[in-house]
């Protein structure tokens, strides 16, 4: 595999790349950031389908196309599915001699959003994965279904306003707690799983590499901070995904072979949550004193996770 | 190849996205495939945008400008050419060729800002002015150093 070298920002920028502007997202969305950065990881073919979500229609918006690979415009659930048919049929095509170019190296991955990763399209991922195909399955996890006016996903964290959970005097948003998709897909024995976050572009982008140098199945979790549905201002993306990893709402870390987990990054001050929280427009409300006991019970969720990573990276269980 | 082609190719943005003839629903056509090059696309990786053959369907041909009412302006003397706002520029908008960054490609550029936030120098190499100030303006007007506060 032609990887290309991520020793500095400065070698990582020669690189050309294959996801063109004038795509639809938002200003400051940071989808066309982590899905720039998978492109720019490797030199080689891609074949790339994307499920329904922010990310496929504002990328190929009739007559244009914003990928300079090969890539699949499909449903809002079989991204994975479409993606492991197209990998069968290339393997089977390699076999029976029938390539232009059997030797130039094809890697095979999939994005989807949350709503189409955690909730529409779970079934069709957890298929594919457990079928054991060779591919990269990418989450742009933004925690609600934006594309559609900020609906509540099983991503959706506690205590945030969303436009089906909505925060008022009788709830204070959602009440259910995020699904934990990464252990899941881990549970799957999937050779690798992680969580990145584009702030932390090297570690990204190593994990990407290794998705991609994997044979077999992996799947990565992105947190991707979403300006219109988080209400905060666009040129603020880095900053607010900053604060996510530093106050442990979004750690980074990945699981080799289901057991094997490292984290990848320890912040030097871990910051306490309210600060997340306090620079987005959907946890307002949590800040009035009657809703005081989410933010307690966040930290804590936090603090719990935070302590069972440890324990499982000391373990290797 | 002179710096002048990577800032201005011309193919790039030569049309407002959205301004070609809507067609009907019945219209479009089923099992679409856009082509994003003229001809063969083996090799694209190794090559840089302005010498690509883009084709007409590649997003690359279209312009956002128009979503912009604040513009980053690049000054080229204080820049240390960390690339932070290449690699995090949402919109491909950064033009850096040869480990150097180059300049802003206003034809996809949506003003999100990120780049400023990003920019670690002391005064900024990037800055945010009105849409409608001229380069040169902002320019000469570029702030000096902060001192720390004592």
């Amino acid at each position: 595999m032609a990887i290309t070298s991520i020793k500095n920002l400065k070698e990582f920028s020669t690189n050309n790349d294959r996801f063109e502007g004038a795509h639809l997202l938002c200003p400051g969305c940071a989808h066309s950031m982590i899905v720039r950065e998978l492109m720019n990881c490797t030199d080689d073919n891609l074949v790339i389908a994307s499920n329904t979500g922010c990310l496929e229609v504002s990328t190929a918006v009739y007559p244009y196309t914003s990928w300079d690979t090969s890539w699949i415009h499909i449903g809002f659930e079989n991204a994975a599915t479409a993606v492991t048919g197209a990998e069968a049929m290339y393997k089977a095509r390699k076999k029976k001699g029938t390539l232009k170019d059997p030797d130039a190296p094809v890697k095979f991955v999939a994005f989807g959003g949350d709503g189409s990763t955690y909730d529409i399209g779970f079934q069709w991922l957890s298929g594919a994965v457990e079928r054991g195909h060779d591919f990269t399955y990418v989450c742009l996890d933004n925690e609600n279904y934006a594309n559609t006016g900020g609906q509540r996903s099983s991503a959706t964290p506690i205590g945030a306003h969303t436009s089906t959970a909505q925060a008022g005097s009788a709830s204070y948003g959602k009440k259910q707690k995020k699904k934990d998709l990464v252990a899941i897909m881990a549970a799957h024995g999937a050779p690798y799983v992680a969580q990145l976050a584009p702030n932390k572009w090297k570690s990204m982008a190593k994990g990407f590499q290794k998705a991609l140098e994997t044979e077999g199945p992996c799947f990565i979790n992105t947190v991707s901070a979403c300006t219109t549905e988080w209400k905060f201002d666009p040129k603020d993306t880095i900053h607010l995904t900053d604060l996510a990893t530093d106050s442990l709402m979004f750690p980074v870390y990945e699981i080799i072979d289901g057991h094997e987990l490292n984290i990848l990054y320890r912040p030097k001050n871990v910051i306490k949550v309210e600060d997340y929280l306090g620079a987005q427009g959907r946890y307002r409300h949590l800040f009035k004193p009657e809703n005081k006991h989410v933010i307690e019970r966040i930290q804590k969720d936090i603090d719990e996770n935070w302590a069972m990573l440890q324990r499982r990276e000391e373990a290797r269980i | 190849m002179s710096t002048g082609s990577a800032l201005a190719s011309n193919k790039r943005g030569i049309r407002e996205l959205g301004a070609e003839e809507m067609v009907g629903w019945d219209e479009v056509q089923q099992g679409v495939v856009l082509p994003s090059f003229e001809g063969d696309a083996a090799g694209i990786v190794n090559m840089h945008a302005e010498e690509r053959n883009y084709a007409d369907f590649n997003s690359y041909t279209a312009t956002v400008a128009s979503w912009r009412v604040i513009k980053p302006v690049y000054n080229r003397d204080i820049c240390i050419d960390c690339q932070n706002c290449w690699v995090w520029c949402p919109d491909t908008s950064i033009i850096s060729r040869d480990k150097q960054m180059l300049g802003i490609d206003y034809d996809h550029c949506k003003g999100c800002g990120v780049c400023v936030e990003v920019c670690p120098t002391n005064p900024k190499s990037l800055l945010m002015f009105n849409e409608a100030e001229e380069n040169d303006e902002a320019l000469a007007g570029w702030p000096q150093k902060e001192k720390k506060a004592k």
